[in-house]
This record gives structure tokens, C-alpha cells and sequence, in this order.
């Protein structure tokens, strides 16, 4: 090394902080969505003066539940180097035939767990298309997109309400703390998303989602099963699709075939923001948490200003510009260092 | 020490046979491992090591044949089978994942689990103590991206240790790695042996064989040719029985060596000091009007990385570069192209041939390159082109249309010649042309090159086979670890010469400066 | 007869044809052609002017595709375009006029040539991996499309620009002559120049190809921008279609049925070998099948059920698997487990 000239303080705090770096490098792109969460929360208070309230934070999660859900099984195919396009989809046929279900005087105690099945079909579909027949994740997802939004309309093609007591409970119940209040459906996203942490980082077949990710054949190589984990992050998204179907459901009162268009690219934008890399092999649940919240706070702030609801795509296209272009830059030098 | 024939074999593979679409990669082949014995296979490229081994790690199937893990009769389905039954192997490329850190990269699949899922204290603990066990001593928390493909190896090794290996598969790990770890490398593998550990290594370098092997299995075109003791294999002859009767064939070839080159004009090419930061220290190169240059150096040793900065595929950081004698910037292929100078790749399959295109299209498309999109080769002189150089260069099949992904490697590689010699080069420079093809293939693009430099064509020809790069430079730069430790004049030097300066010159040089 | 079977165009042109048949027989006046007022009508010439906006996007997705690429911000620029046409022509004193309308139409294939700029910046120079580029512009570019309508959905009354999308010509609609024109025009650009087999090199083997000295940035920059322009195009007739810029429903999805028509027409995903006449093919088969399921009386909205079943069974056709399956049913070769593996034996033996 020529640069050993460095007075010795600095030269140990930069060791410190290489440490720290070599040690969570993959972190590093929540950090950054974190302080731009922190960084419009702040941006928005000194602009509104009104904005940071218990409420408006409450009204966050309750919004964006089903979001959520859709971000914590996106994250899990997004790290396998995979990518589910079905979500929106999958949301809207569950949620269609979860208000027809129990339209026609099945119970909740029903209709739930078949909703969750009929999502994990779809994703089962989409993960055999993917492992067993080399069929790239776009198109295979891009399939059971195709699939999901037809069938939603098979079961109706115009809304129906949902009268079911228990359903509408997930949504109407409030408990309060002070001026906060939290719906059982947010908890039930809290919950998704704590489960599918625990999962990816405390799980071994969490982590083989990781060395996947990273290198597949590797992964292949030191005999971790590779087939089972990839199909099984679809069936995961697909659940969680099933899940956000319940949840939008319960939330607008209304099972509704139109459902979810182009939600799913919000979720990969999400995702993506949160930190998670398209390529593959890193990414956090809890990155995706604070994805989807930058991505609610942007939408609730237009909606405060009274402004287009376009511009939030279009904030969320350069930001997600923006995160693409670091994590190349990233890439670059530390292709460059090696 | 070495393990006699009263020990029971460990592994024993009898009568494997397996075939290839087009080619029948593994001919009844007979393999014997004992237990506490290193075991060294031998071949060249294409002999049928890797399948060998593929075929006992569960990677491929076999059509005939059976393999007995201690006395048993197994059949794998799958790497994770083997690995169940013992067997690990640690490749050339390490197969790990390098967003993962170290611990894990140790762990992976097998991490210690208490009521709340993985306990990663432990995990990192246990696989401290594995690596400790290896004589290696590092934070398990890194990303094993950050660590040298040594370290990453010893970590793959260790990886093995922590599946309990009866069995250790070395494939090639030692062409990235400088003689420290080298040694480091070898004195894990004798404590393995030590244990018991029946280790299976495949090598390229000789004096790394006959160092570390007991025993030496030596394949040839799919086929066993025997197994020896190392002690009782001298090396000549090890050599002989793995390339067959090459070296008469090969020795028809004029020897270009000898041809005087008149040095007195400015040189084609001269390259001062030309490096880049981590890649390749800063080192000098001239080439002159129809001479060849050798390089010789080790898998690694800078050899292609000087090339490919003279080309520009990768960008020189410093340096600077003269064409007859005026100042030139090479700093991507265009320019190397427009300034005449043409680049075959060792990576064939990858940087060289387009598989999906045609022989024909392949061979015009150094030409359509130049001229630009919109003048396109076509019709007479499109079929005038093709077959002049399929003709010169004898590629079989001789046929245009043909995908030239279906080609032998030999072929591939007459085609990618075929590519440049026609856009008529000044300088052509060849990395590794006559890697992993046949011997008429390679007898053939010899011939062809000391015929081109007759005709006044300058060649960069780099080349493991120490004898090929003497037979045909009249001068030769040495490398070894991305230093250039010097350049001799092939009359001056033989074989063992040469690998005694590759080996032992410049020592003084590469202990100070790190690129 | 195998020598037929096994051309690269034998199935798409067996399935298009094998719909026709199967349509012909459920309702016979679908291959009815009738002259009224010295033009042709009928379902057939329905398709063929139907499928334009399809089709322009197809084509240009073909170029990309074929470069390894893939442009999912077709849609997106299709509503920027139309919003941007239509504005132009809805504020100007003279909606009927034939030049307001070609200043306009300029103007919305010039902003969509821009956006294809973009899209091949970020993939060619930035080296951004394509799907994740062009999502950028597939989110932001209908919010622009949004903010140049003001949210609205501007409606255009302009007999010039009817014409574009319903009005005849030599008695065949106007739009099947600009996908023909389309159409025509790139397969002689890539075959009559060179830039078919460069593209073709690019998207085999990239750094192969740089190093022959292939100037793979501007071929790959070139496709994307044809893509834009080409989707522009269909913007504008899709806009002109139904008489209104939609930032909303243009293009929706069209990225997916472009994909499909590709594929169905024989390109391969993974890029290289690419063929205009495939895509056009597979381009009717979609339109061919959207008209024969709205004929079973299936809603629309129920189409992408079909769609979906097309499209398994079309990657299925196309997997290695699959292929082994048959090759075992036919004899001769078994299946084995690290069959895909095998093809790099050769350079790791």
C-alpha cells in the first residue's frame, strides 16, 4: 500500500469504518432509504406544519396494508434473482372471489384459506414454470398476471360488496393509544412483514433464498436445494398476493375485478427502493417496510398539496432512476476493486 | 505414508462410460481412491477429468458403469447426494456466494439452530473453529468477496471439512494462487491427508503434481491410460503418456525461431510502461515488422491482462503506446482495429466465437465491423471472403452455413483466425489459440502462424505449452504474477530455461512494488 | 414435408392459419370480404387494421429483444405520444387542419424518439440492466402523459387525424399501410445493410462482439430508439382510434402482448437470431385470437385467461425439458438429471 502515510487516528477511524462497511456493504442502500424517509417526513412537517400527526402516521399503514403484504413476498423473489409481475393481479382475484365467497354464504373461516391457496396456486404455477421448464421469471409471472386478472373477471366483472361481519371487522376495528390507532389488517401486515424477516434472516431456507441470489449454480454446488427454494418464493408471493386480496378487500368494503393494475410495478419500485437489488442475492423485509412507507408518505404529501396524483409516478420513476443509477455506480467500483 | 493396495478403496469407479451428443466423453474408465492418499488425474484438455469428476460428484449421470463409496454401491442424483455420501469438491472458480459472508459461506445449509431459528453466535463460532482448523484466522462477519480467491478457496475447504468429507476434490485451485498460498494451500491438504481425507487433485503445473500426489491417474481422450505411483513416474514420461505421440507430429513445423528480424526501423508497436491499477504492473513491450513475440507466464500471471490493455478491451491507466514510431491511444478495440491490430481471446467460446451465427458470418464479421453497418458484405464478395479464408485456414466442415457454435474447439478457433487474418492485420495478437483442441488443429494453426510471420505479419502469441511459444518467438516476454520479470531471446533459452527464469528470476522485483 | 416442419416459421404460420380455419367453420362470414363504396370490410380486414398499434410495438420490440434487451416502457410512451399529439392539436385555432395535425403527429413520434433515447442511454451507456431501465419510464411516463392531459382525457375532434386509424386508402384502411410500411422498412434496413447480423452478433455474444470490434453501443442505443418511435406511432393511431389521449388506458399492457407476439413469432428471450416476418405473424395470432374469443361472447376483460394459456403453453413448447420429453417418447435418448449443465462440457473437459 502507498497510502500507509496517513496520520495513524485517521488511518484507525477509516480502518473502523472499513470494517463496518466490509461488514454490511449490503446495508447500505436502506440506510440511504431510511434517511429519505426521514428526510420527507421532516420536508413535509416544515412545509405543511401539520403533517407529522399520530393520524396522519396511523393512516400510513392502514393505507397501504395490502402494499405492504405484496412488498414482503416480492422481496423474497426479487432476492432469489427472480421477479413476480402477478401480484397485482393475484390481489385482484383473490380479493374478487373472497367478496363472491362470502357473498354466497361461505364463512370467513372458509373463504380465507381458499383465497390463500388460490394465490399460492398461482405462484406454485409460476415457480414450476420458472424452476422445472427454464422459463424465464418475467414471463412466467407475466403469465400468471395474464391468468389472474382474467379469472378475477371470470368470478365477476363488476364489484361486489362485502357484508361479512368478521371481514369488515379486520378494517372498521380501531385501537387507539393516545391519538394512534392501528387496524387488525395493519397488524396483520406488521406481522407478514416480521414473519418474513425472521425467515430470510434466521431460517436456513431463508438464506438459501440469498445464495440463490448470488450465485446459483454455487448454490447448486454446495448442495443447498435450489429447485425447492425457488419455487417456494413464488408460492410465498403468492400467498402474500391472497393475503393483500383479503386485506383490500376488507379495506374498500368491495371485492372489485380492476383491482391492483400496475400495482405491481409500486411494489417492485418499492422493493427496489427499499434497497433490495434486481439482481439478486441481497435485500431486507425491513428495507421493503421503509420502500413502501417512502412510497405512501410521496403519495400522501401530493395528496396534502392538492397536486396531480400523476406526479407520484413520476417522483417514484426518478427515485427508482435515481437508486438504479448508486447500486450501478456501486457495482462499477467494486467490480473496479477486485 | 503412501496408502498400499491393502487398504480398501474408498471410492471405486469401474467401467464409467459416458457419452456426449457427438462424442464419447468417458470410454470404460477405471478410478481407485484410497483413503489418506492424494491422488492427482492427468490429462489435457478434453482427456476427461472434469467429467470424471462431475461424474462422481453427481453433476452428470452415467450411461454405464458403478461407483462404490466404501464398498457400497451409490448412485448420485445430484451434488447434494455426493455430498451426503461424503464427497466435496472445491473448484477452479470458487462455487460460493460471494454476497454472503464468510461464516455463513462455512455454514451455509448446516448452520447450529436453537428454538429461535439460526443461531448466528454459533454459526460464526463454529465456523471461526473450521477455518481456525485450516491455519486461518479472519473476521467470518466479511463479505467473502473482500477476501483473495486464496482465502475463498481455504474457505470452500473448510466448507467440506464442516459436511464431514471423507472424499476432497481439488479442481485446479491453484492456477490464481502465488507460491505463499501455494504452500499454505499444500499444507492443508497434507494435514487433511494426515486425518485420513482421500483427496483427488487436478493441476495443470507439474512440479505441483509430483510435490503433493501419491498417485497419478492419467486419461487421454476419455480413455484410462493408467494409474502410477508419483515416485515411480518420471516426469517425461508422465508427459508422453498424457499427450500421446503429439511431439513427432508437431515437429515438422519450421521453426521460426531462428529467423533473424531486422530491428533497425521503428517497431511496429512499442509500449512503454503501459499497466493498470491492480491488474497489471507497468510493462514494456515491442513488437517489430514479422516477428513473433512469446509470452510466457502462468495461467494469471499477466500474460492475457498485458494483451488486452494493448488492444484496449480493458483500459491502460498508465503508459503510453507507439505505432511506427508516432504516439497512438489504444483505448478500446476500435482504435486497436483501426490502427490494424487484431485480437483473438483465450475465452473462445465466450469472448471469441458467436455460436448462433454462421461460420461464414462469423469469419465477415471482423470485416462488417470495420466497414460499418451500412456498407454490408454481401453476395460475390461475401462468398469470395468466406471461402478464401475457410480454404486457407482447412476449417472442417468446410461449410459456410453452418452454426459455428457446432464446430470443434479446433475449428471455432480457425474460424475466429479466419476472422482477423481477414480484415488484414499488421499485428495479430493470440491468446492461447491452441488451448483444449485437437493435435492436427493444432499443428495446423501453428504452421499457419509461422507462415503469416514469414510474410511479414507481427504476432503476440501467448501459449501454456512452453515449447509452442519457443518454437515460434523469436523473443519472449516473461510475467509472472502480473509483474513482466523479463524478456529473453528464444535462441538463448530451452524449455526447463525458461521455467527456471519463470520460476525463479525477478524475485527481487515482485517483493516490492504491489500494483 | 420435415424440411417444411422445420422452418423457423412453420408453427406461427401453422397456428395463424389453423385459427382462420377453426374461425371460418364456428361463423363462415369470417373470411367474408364484402366492397362497400369501393372499400373492403369484413373481420379479416378488421384484424389487419385492428392489430396496427400491436404491431408497431412488436416490431420495435422485436429490435430490442433481439439485442438482449427488453422495452417495457412502450405503453407508457404510447399515452406520452398520443397526449402529446392531441394537446398540440386541441389547442390549436385550427383542429381540422392537415398541417396543425402532421405538426402534431412530428411532435409526439419526436418526444417518443427522445423517450427511446433515454431508455437506450440508460441500457447502452449506463450499462443498466434493460428491464430495470426501462421500468423507470413505464412508471414516470404515464404521470407525464397525465400532466400534459392535466389529468383529463382530451378529446379531439379532427378529420385529418381520423384518418390515420379509420380512414382508406386504395381501399384498405390507412393503418394496415403504415405497419406494412413499418414492417417493410426494417426488414430491408436489417437485411440490405449489415445491421441485422450486427444486431444479431450483439445480442448472441456482446463481448464477443466488442472485441471483433462491433459498435455494439450504438446498435443497442438504435433499437431502443426505434422502439420509442415505432410506439410513438402506435400512440398516435391508437389515439386517433378511439378520438381521445388516454393517459390511462393507452398502450395498457401492450408491453405484454408485444413480448408474446415476439416469442410466438419464434425470436427467442434470450436475443440473437430474430425474424420481422415471425413477429408479424405472431402479431395476427394475437389479433386473430382476441377476435375469436370476443366471438365466443367472452368478455374482453376475460381475454388474458386465454392469453395466460397461450402463452404456457408457447414457453413450454420452447423448454428444454419438454423437448427431452419428447425426444424420450419418440426413443433414443434418455432423461438425466444436469442435462442442462452439459452443453459447457466441451470447454470444461
Amino acid at each position: 500500500m502507498s497510502t500507509t502515510t496517513v496520520t495513524a487516528p485517521r488511518a484507525r477511524l477509516a480502518s473502523y469504518s472499513r470494517t463496518f462497511l466490509d461488514r454490511h456493504s449490503s446495508m447500505m442502500p436502506t440506510f440511504a432509504a431510511l434517511l429519505i424517509f426521514i428526510a420527507l417526513l421532516i420536508g413535509a412537517e416544515m412545509h405543511f406544519g401539520n403533517f407529522l400527526t399520530p393520524l396522519n402516521m396511523s393512516a400510513l399503514l392502514l393505507n397501504y396494508a395490502y402494499l405492504l403484504i405484496l412488498a414482503v413476498g416480492m422481496t423474497f423473489v426479487i432476492i432469489t434473482g427472480g421477479i413476480d409481475l402477478s401480484v397485482g393481479s393475484v390481489m385482484a382475484f383473490t380479493g374478487i372471489s373472497c367478496a363472491k365467497l362470502l357473498g354466497e354464504g361461505y364463512s370467513a373461516a372458509v373463504v380465507i384459506p381458499a383465497i390463500l391457496l388460490g394465490g399460492a396456486a398461482i405462484g406454485l404455477l409460476i415457480g414450476v414454470l420458472v424452476q422445472y421448464f427454464d422459463v424465464q421469471p418475467f414471463i412466467a409471472s407475466l403469465a400468471g398476471l395474464f391468468l389472474a386478472r382474467g379469472l378475477a373477471f371470470v368470478v365477476s366483472l363488476s364489484s361486489i360488496r362485502v357484508e361479512n361481519e368478521s371481514v369488515l371487522w379486520l378494517q372498521t376495528t380501531r385501537w387507539r393509544f393516545g391519538e394512534w390507532y392501528i387496524t387488525p389488517t395493519g397488524i396483520l401486515a406488521l406481522s407478514v412483514a416480521a414473519i418474513g424477516a425472521f425467515v430470510l434472516a434466521f431460517t436456513r431456507f431463508g438464506r438459501t433464498v440469498y445464495a440463490v441470489g448470488g450465485n446459483e449454480q454455487s448454490a447448486r454446488l454446495m448442495g443447498l436445494n435450489v429447485a425447492r427454494t425457488k419455487v417456494l418464493v413464488y408460492v410465498i408471493s403468492g400467498v402474500c398476493g391472497g393475503l393483500a386480496g383479503l386485506v383490500l378487500t376488507a379495506y374498500s368494503g368491495a371485492g372489485y375485478p380492476r383491482n391492483g393494475i400496475g400495482t405491481e410495478l409500486d411494489v417492485i419500485a418499492a422493493v427496489v427502493i427499499g434497497g433490495t437489488l434486481l439482481t439478486g442475492g441481497t435485500g431486507y423485509v425491513l428495507g421493503s417496510v421503509i420502500g413502501v412507507l417512502v412510497f405512501a408518505t410521496i403519495n400522501t404529501i401530493i395528496a396534502y398539496e392538492g397536486a396531480e396524483q400523476a406526479w407520484t409516478r413520476i417522483i417514484i420513476g426518478l427515485m427508482l432512476l435515481m437508486f438504479i443509477v448508486v447500486q450501478r455506480v456501486i457495482v462499477v467500483r467494486s467490480e473496479r476493486r477486485r | 505414508m503412501h496408502a498400499e493396495t491393502e487398504v480398501a478403496p474408498l471410492v471405486e469407479m469401474r467401467g464409467i462410460t459416458i457419452q456426449f451428443p457427438g462424442v464419447l466423453a468417458l470410454d470404460h474408465v477405471d478410478f481407485c481412491l484410497r483413503a489418506g492418499e492424494v491422488h492427482s488425474i492427468m490429462g489435457e484438455n478434453g482427456a476427461g477429468k472434469s467429467t470424471l469428476i462431475k461424474a462422481l460428484t453427481g453433476v452428470y449421470s452415467i450411461d454405464s458403469g458403478t461407483i462404490l463409496v466404501g464398498g457400497e454401491e451409490r448412485v448420485f442424483g445430484s451434488t447434494a447426494d455426493a455430498q451426503a455420501a461424503g464427497i466435496s469438491t472445491v473448484y477452479q472458480e470458487v462455487n460460493l456466494c460471494t454476497n454472503l459472508s464468510v461464516g455463513e459461506n462455512v455454514m451455509l445449509g448446516h448452520e447450529p439452530r436453537n428454538l429461535r431459528g439460526i443461531d448466528w453466535r454459533a454459526t460464526h463460532r463454529e465456523a471461526a473453529r473450521y477455518l481456525a482448523d485450516l491455519g486461518v484466522h479472519l473476521d467470518t462477519h466479511t463479505l467473502l468477496s473482500s477476501h483473495s480467491i486464496a482465502i475463498q478457496q481455504l474457505v470452500a475447504i473448510s466448507r467440506a471439512m464442516v459436511l464431514d468429507s471423507r472424499v476432497l476434490i481439488l479442481d485446479e485451485p491453484t492456477s490464481s494462487l502465488d507460491r505463499d498460498e501455494v504452500d499454505q494451500l499444500f499444507a492443508v491438504v497434507r494435514d487433511l491427508r494426515a486425518k485420513g481425507v482421500a483427496i483427488i487433485f487436478i493441476s495443470h503445473f507439474l512440479d505441483q503434481v509430483y510435490e503433493i500426489s501419491d498417485r497419478i491417474t492419467v486419461l487421454r481422450n476419455g480413455q484410462l491410460v493408467g494409474e502410477y505411483c508419483a515416485q515411480d513416474l518420471p516426469r517425461a514420461d508422465l508427459v508422453t503418456k498424457m499427450i500421446g505421440k503429439v511431439l513427432e507430429e508437431l515437429d515438422d513445423i519450421a521453426t521460426s525461431a531462428e529467423r533473424t528480424i531486422d530491428r533497425s526501423a521503428a517497431p511496429l508497436l512499442r509500449a512503454t510502461g503501459i499497466g493498470k491499477r491492480g491488474v497489471l504492473s507497468p510493462a514494456d513491450l515491442d513488437v517489430y515488422d514479422g516477428e513473433v513475440v512469446g509470452i510466457a507466464g502462468l495461467l494469471g500471471s499477466g500474460r492475457t491482462e498485458l494483451v488486452r490493455l494493448v488492444y484496449g478491451a480493458d483500459r491502460a491507466d498508465a503508459g503510453h503506446f507507439e505505432l511506427h514510431g508516432e504516439p497512438a491511444k489504444l483505448t478500446s478495440p476500435r482504435h486497436a482495429i483501426d490502427h490494424r491490430i487484431a485480437f483473438s481471446s483465450e475465452n473462445r467460446r465466450e469472448e471469441g466465437i458467436i455460436a448462433d451465427l454462421t461460420v461464414g458470418e462469423n469469419i465477415a464479421l471482423g470485416i462488417q465491423a470495420r466497414r460499418g453497418w451500412l456498407r454490408k458484405l454481401r453476395g460475390a464478395e461475401y462468398d469470395a471472403v468466406v471461402a478464401e479464408y475457410i480454404a486457407a485456414l482447412g476449417v472442417r466442415p468446410a461449410d459456410p452455413n453452418r452454426l459455428a457454435g457446432t464446430l470443434s474447439g479446433g475449428n471455432q478457433q480457425k474460424v475466429l483466425l479466419a476472422r482477423w487474418l481477414a480484415t488484414a492485420p499488421e499485428l495479430i495478437i493470440l491468446d492461447e489459440p491452441t488451448r483444449g483442441i485437437d493435435v492436427g488443429a493444432k499443428a495446423d494453426i501453428q504452421r499457419k502462424v509461422a507462415e503469416l510471420s514469414h510474410q511479414g505479419l507481427s504476432v503476440i502469441f501467448i501459449s501454456s505449452e512452453l515449447e509452442e511459444v519457443l518454437r515460434l518467438a523469436q523473443r519472449v516476454v516473461v510475467m509472472r504474477d502480473r509483474h513482466q520479470i523479463g524478456v529473453l531471446d528464444s535462441s538463448d533459452v530451452d524449455v526447463d530455461g525458461l521455467i527456471d527464469y519463470m520460476a525463479n528470476q525477478g524475485d527481487a522485483q515482485s517483493e516490492g512494488s504491489v500494483a | 414435408m420435415t424440411r417444411l416442419m422445420k422452418h423457423r416459421l412453420f408453427w406461427p404460420v401453422f397456428s395463424l392459419l389453423a385459427l382462420i380455419v377453426i374461425n371460418t367453420i364456428a361463423r363462415p362470414q369470417f373470411i367474408k370480404i364484402t366492397m362497400r363504396d369501393g372499400e373492403f370490410y369484413g373481420a379479416l380486414i378488421d384484424i389487419l387494421r385492428n392489430c396496427a398499434p400491436l404491431m408497431l410495438v412488436a416490431l420495435g420490440m422485436t429490435l430490442v429483444i433481439a439485442t438482449r434487451g427488453i422495452d417495457l416502457s412502450v405503453g407508457a410512451v404510447m399515452a406520452v405520444s398520443g397526449a402529446v399529439t392531441l394537446t398540440i392539436i386541441d389547442g390549436s385555432s385550427s383542429p381540422g387542419s392537415t398541417s396543425t395535425v402532421l405538426v402534431a403527429i412530428l411532435a409526439g413520434i419526436g418526444v417518443s424518439l427522445v423517450l427511446g433515447l433515454w431508455n437506450g442511454f440508460l441500457v447502452a451507456v449506463l450499462d443498466i440492466q434493460p428491464i430495470i431501465a426501462t421500468l423507470v419510464l413505464m412508471l414516470a411516463g404515464r404521470g407525464v402523459a397525465l400532466l400534459i392531459t392535466d389529468g383529463f382525457i382530451t378529446t379531439v375532434n379532427s378529420e385529418p387525424l381520423n384518418f390515420v386509424a379509420t380512414g382508406y386508402l386504395f381501399a384498405l384502411p390507412f393503418a394496415l399501410f403504415i405497419w406494412l410500411a413499418a414492417a417493410a422498412a426494417i426488414a430491408i434496413v436489417e437485411r440490405r445493410t449489415a445491421l441485422g447480423v450486427l444486431t444479431e452478433a450483439v445480442g448472441i455474444n456482446p463481448e464477443a462482439s466488442r472485441l471483433a470490434g462491433v459498435r455494439s453501443r450504438g446498435i443497442i442505443l438504435g433499437a431502443y430508439v426505434a422502439s420509442g418511435t415505432l410506439a410513438g406511432i402506435a400512440g398516435i393511431i391508437y389515439s386517433s382510434n378511439i378520438r381521445a389521449a388516454d393517459a390511462n388506458a393507452a398502450g395498457d399492457l401492450i408491453e405484454l402482448y408485444a413480448i408474446l407476439a415476439v416469442v410466438l413469432g419464434g425470436t427467442s428471450l434470450m436475443g440473437g437470431k430474430f425474424t420481422i416476418a415471425g413477429t408479424v405473424i405472431g402479431v395476427l395470432i394475437i389479433q386473430t385470437l382476441d377476435s375469436t374469443i370476443l366471438f365466443l361472447g367472452v368478455s374482453s376483460a376475460q381475454s388474458p385467461v386465454f392469453f395466460a394459456i397461450v402463452v404456457v403453453i408457447v414457453v413450454l413448447i420452447q423448454s428444454p425439458r419438454v423437448h427431452q420429453w419428447g425426444r424420450a417418447l419418440t426413443g433414443g435418448f434418455r432423461t438425466r438429471p444436469g442435462t442442462e449443465v452439459r452443453n459447457d462440457a466441451e470447454v470444461t473437459a
